[in-house]
């Protein structure tokens, strides 16, 4: 438990958070590992978890029946995987594929849910990082719909 | 324009005259990709080997088309001239139909270059976009070949598709090295393609370089470049350390007709090479 709340705080995503609620997240964590091409959660599952990425390779995936399976994202060493754990009602809207075996830190969403409804400055401080998260993903997102690197009319 | 250049009949004057294209036959036409094309050129009077430095560019004429500035690609230690080029428009697309023993008229090297020899004792990250990995090219040669005066290097590459990857083989030797770090995304993959997926920018928290130690060296569409370069000052590199390339329709390549200007600058002998703050605030006048 001590090493997990070690690599918890360690990790830009929970930085500054106070070392109280640093304790309590540690208690809905987990050390996980996933095999390459495995699924680890798939559209219209229950999102109950997220993921800090140790090590290895995620593909976000969308199912096409023209086009087969599309990545439309890869998550790697340092990223947070998922965020519909948060979200109502609770559902994944990709597949994540592991490309290359993966160790990771599960976080129980249902459990972090629980904690966050009944002190909402912990919720507080985890929308905060949501956020910016969400923001950073949107951002990207964007770019990448510009299609910069095409011809320009 | 072209009738100016038709007249160079005397060879030895279109050698020294920077208005003037010296003849190059093509030794070697190179497909990359669907639209991307390398040549590799070697001067019809001569043997002289073409001098220039990493991130300088040539105007290339094709014959009775028009004249483009394209960067040089090529390894300046290398004995032929190369060009990389995305055939885009009239110019590009005639010089896509060129084949090995054609004539291009070339004017250069102009314009500013790489910061080779300020990179040395630092981290070096090399961020291209599309067709920003052909400028790019000459100076990462360069620091490999005095790879002991350099700290980490690294190179981020994002492309549109998997099939726009440049340089492929290249790349894979790249990616076998030690001393050199490779990271490729693209912005649309198919299925079946297990590589990164993502802008380019995202690659920038995976290079573990030391930010406070670190010299950046860009390339590609004005707006990724301006994200590329938030994202590092973001990390804490100085934007000092920034150097961008930039482009902008050229006629002369030589600062007499004002074709090419941003600002306060002309991009052909100023750039194309700009420390990032030279540049900073003209970035973000997209009336410019
Ligand atoms: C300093 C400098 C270095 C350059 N280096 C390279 C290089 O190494 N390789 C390379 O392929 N190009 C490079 N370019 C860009 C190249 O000069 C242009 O693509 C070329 O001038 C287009 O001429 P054209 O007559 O073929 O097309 P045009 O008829 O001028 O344009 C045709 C169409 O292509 C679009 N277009 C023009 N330029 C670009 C561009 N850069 N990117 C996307 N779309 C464009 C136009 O908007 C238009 O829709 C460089 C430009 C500069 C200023
Ligand atoms: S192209 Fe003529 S001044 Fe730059």
């Amino acid at each position: 438990m001590e090493t997990l709340e070690r690599i918890l705080a360690q990790h830009q995503f929970f930085k500054d958070l106070s070392p109280e609620y640093l304790t309590l997240v540690t208690g809905c964590a987990s050390n996980v590992r996933f095999e390459q091409d495995q699924n680890i959660f798939r559209v219209g599952d229950e999102a109950n978890q997220f993921y800090l990425i140790r090590e290895g390779r995620i593909a976000l995936q969308l199912f096409s029946p023209d086009r087969g399976h599309i990545t439309v994202e890869t998550l790697s060493e340092g990223d947070i995987l998922g965020w519909s754990w948060l979200i109502p009602p609770y559902y994944y809207v990709f597949d994540a594929k592991v490309l290359d075996v993966t160790r990771a830190i599960a976080l129980d969403g249902k459990c972090l849910r629980r904690k966050c409804e009944e002190d909402h400055n912990l919720g507080y401080e985890l929308l905060k990082r949501f956020s910016s998260l969400l923001e950073h993903r949107l951002e990207t997102t964007r770019l990448q719909l510009l299609d910069l690197y095409g011809v320009r009319s | 324009m072209a009738s100016v250049l038709e007249l160079s009949s005397d060879r030895t004057e279109v050698a020294a005259s920077p208005m003037l294209p010296r003849p190059f036959v093509i030794k070697k036409v190179r497909r990359e990709t669907e639209d991307t094309f390398t040549v590799e050129l070697d001067p019809r009077e001569g043997r002289s080997r073409f001098e220039f430095l990493p991130g300088q560019f040539n105007m290339l004429y094709v014959y009775g088309v028009g004249e483009v500035p394209i960067s040089i690609s090529g390894d300046p230690a290398g004995s032929t001239l190369v060009h990389t080029t995305r055939a885009v428009g009239a110019v590009t697309k005639a010089m896509a139909e060129l084949r090995r023993g054609d004539v291009i008229g070339i004017r250069g090297p102009f314009g500013t270059s790489w910061p080779v020899a300020e990179a040395r004792n630092k981290d070096v990250v090399f961020v291209a976009g599309g067709i920003g990995l052909p400028p790019l090219r000459p100076a990462l040669c360069e620091i490999l070949s005095h790879r002991e005066s350099y700290g980490k290097v690294v190179l981020l590459y994002g492309t549109r598709t998997p099939s726009d990857i440049l340089f492929k083989d290249e790349l894979e030797q790249w990616r076998a090295r030690f001393d050199l770090e490779v990271f490729i995304t693209v912005d649309r993959a198919s299925a079946g393609w297990r590589g990164n997926v993502g802008v380019v920018t995202t690659l920038i928290q995976k290079a573990g370089f030391d930010s406070r130690n670190t010299l950046a060296m860009i390339v590609g569409p004005e707006v990724m470049m301006r994200f590329t370069t938030i994202e590092f000052i973001k990390r804490g590199v100085n934007p000092d350390s920034i150097y961008l390339s930039m482009e902008r329709n050229m006629k002369c390549g030589i600062g007499l007709c004002g074709h090419c200007q941003f600002g306060p600058v002309f991009i052909c002998k100023d750039g194309p090479v700009f420390r990032y703050p030279q540049i900073k605030d003209l970035m973000v006048k997209w009336e410019i």
